[in-house]
């Protein structure tokens, strides 16, 4: 009975048009799945024994992405319930934990999504590193590996203002006192006040948008930690995933 | 391409092209590879879900925490960067901001992107070797461990007023700080050879002092030394990496030896600077 009427919704124009094949249980529609799935196409049909092993790869790379998507997810969550405006910011972050249905595990699930996709991004390039996997042709992916590195630990410091208490705000302006100690371009760097620089002309300034961490600060920074930093992210892992498809796991022949 | 090759090949090698047939045949037989899905995507869905369970799990146990409204008349003590940032806060004890919060952490970004670049060696490529690229092992190695021991002595080891803490330490009183003078090099190099500090040369606003001289000598010497050395006496490490390459690995090596270098003349000798400008300080 139940078969018949899978059949039947199956056989339909509509469900045929979405799958173009049945479930993947004998290899020609294994084949096919990763030709007509749009994201298990990051995949080709056959991988060698060894890309499999699990003590190869640590699944490190999947994961971050994993990571990566399932802050997107807590994010877009998170982002109905809060407002980058000093005066309610704070509040907003405290009613996730009162009010707001489930508020509290988005909260945390971004929270751990993060600090998890910080140490998987670093393990992953140290498992790259040792299985000196970053070896031609796969020099340049490597590249795109550090600056996705880069972005990680950017998005998660910019993220990390939005709740504006005292571990936030404290945390960014120690954090923006390095960028005004920046050679030529900070006014507390070295040939910074040479160069004509100021608190209000130097790298600091343009990073918080005044002199000291302030509303337009948390407007950036959340501005750069919900769209400018996750865009350019995707766009490099896109890259990233597309040349590892190409060039295939550096696995043992 | 290679079909038509491998067939020409095979009307005037005598066996050749039927021996390269065999071994592409072998590395791309159905024995040696497996069809992703199932085998691939499985493991990638366990180790998904496995993740999914072990975050959720430590978001019920472990709440992100929320402290008081942020305020600037209020300073909280020590002020701390996220983990993740800890070992370059630590590095703040032993470097000036330019150092420890910019130069550094950029140096370590160009260093990893240019580590495929400066890496001659074809061995050890998809497999885990150590035997076979022993100096880069050690190399990356080594800089991975600073990395984290810095941090982990940032989170776990340093509380008020950046203090060194053992986790049976009382956290909430202030370490009685006995009283450490730190001094510049160049003033131990003056006291000890009796050196006058009239400045012998003057440019602009720097007065260099012949102790002075000397600390930029060290400093120089440091890396001539190190660039040096090997190429006296491991020349086949010079000549495996050549010119551009072997500069560019051992530029970024010794900066990096030169980090714990300068924290362990802080610790032992007390030396604030190693090398002292009106613009920089090092």
């Amino acid at each position: 009975m139940i078969n018949k009427i899978w059949a039947l919704i199956t056989g339909t124009q509509v469900f045929r048009s979405i799958f173009r094949h049945g479930y993947p249980s004998n290899d020609a529609n294994r084949a096919l799945v990763m030709f007509s799935n749009v994201l298990l196409h990051l995949h080709p049909v056959r991988v060698r024994r060894g890309a499999l092993k699990i003590r190869f790869t640590w699944c490190l790379g999947g994961l971050t992405f994993f990571f990566f998507i399932l802050l997107a997810i807590t994010g877009v969550f998170l982002m109905f319930y809060y407002v980058p405006d000093t005066r309610r910011a704070y509040n907003d972050i405290k009613d996730l934990g009162t009010v707001v249905y489930f508020g509290n595990l988005f909260r945390n699930m971004h929270r751990w999504s993060a600090h998890a996709m910080v140490l998987s991004v670093w393990l992953h390039m140290t498992r790259v590193f040792f299985t000196g996997s970053y070896k031609p042709p796969r020099e340049f992916n490597w590249v795109v590996g550090v600056i996705l590195l880069v972005l990680t630990l950017v998005l998660s410091w910019t993220g990390y203002l939005l709740p504006w208490d005292q571990l936030a705000f404290w945390a960014v302006t120690v954090g923006s006192k390095m960028a005004e100690a920046t050679p030529f371009i900070g006014s507390a760097g070295p040939f910074g006040p040479e160069l004509g620089m100021g608190p209000e002309n130097d790298i600091r300034f343009l990073l918080l948008g005044g002199t000291m961490v302030g509303q337009s600060a948390l407007l950036r920074f959340y501005v750069l930690h919900c769209l400018g930093l996750p865009l350019i992210a995707a766009i490099f892992m896109a890259v990233h995933f597309w040349r590892i498809r190409k060039d295939g796991f550096s696995g043992p022949l | 391409m290679a079909e038509a090759a491998k067939i020409q090949i095979d009307k005037t090698d005598g066996g050749l092209a039927a021996l390269i047939k065999k071994s592409a045949d072998e590395t791309r037989s159905p024995e040696d590879t497996v069809l992703v899905w199932p085998h691939l995507v499985f493991v990638e869905l366990i180790s998904i879900l496995f993740a999914t369970v072990v975050l959720l799990f430590l978001s019920v146990v472990s709440p992100a925490p929320l402290e008081e409204l942020a305020g600037a008349d209020t300073t909280p003590n020590p002020t701390k960067a996220p983990w993740y940032f800890l070992g370059l806060q630590e590095l703040l004890v032993f470097f000036d901001p330019w150092l420890a919060g910019v130069v550094l952490p950029s140096m370590i970004i160009v260093g990893l992107i240019i580590i495929p670049y400066v890496d001659p060696n074809p061995k050890g490529k998809g497999y885990y070797s150590f035997s076979e690229r022993k100096f880069s092992m050690i190399g990356f190695s080594f800089g991975l461990a600073l990395w984290y021991i810095l941090i982990v002595i940032g989170v776990w080891f340093r509380g008020l007023d950046w203090s060194w803490y053992w986790p049976w330490s009382d956290w909430s009183i202030h370490m009685s700080v006995t009283a450490v003078k730190l001094v510049d090099l160049e003033f131990l190099i003056q006291d000890f050879f009796k050196m006058g500090a009239d400045p012998v040369i003057t440019l602009g606003r720097y007065a260099i002092t012949s102790a002075n001289i000397i600390t930029w000598v060290f400093f120089l010497g440091y890396f001539a030394v190190g660039f040096t050395i090997p190429f006296l006496f491991l020349r086949s490490f010079y000549n495996k990496l050549g010119f551009i390459r072997y500069n560019l690995v051992m530029f970024f090596f010794l900066s990096m030896c030169g980090v714990p270098l300068k924290m362990f003349l802080r610790l032992a000798a007390n030396i604030k600077y190693v090398l002292v400008t009106p613009w920089f300080k090092i």
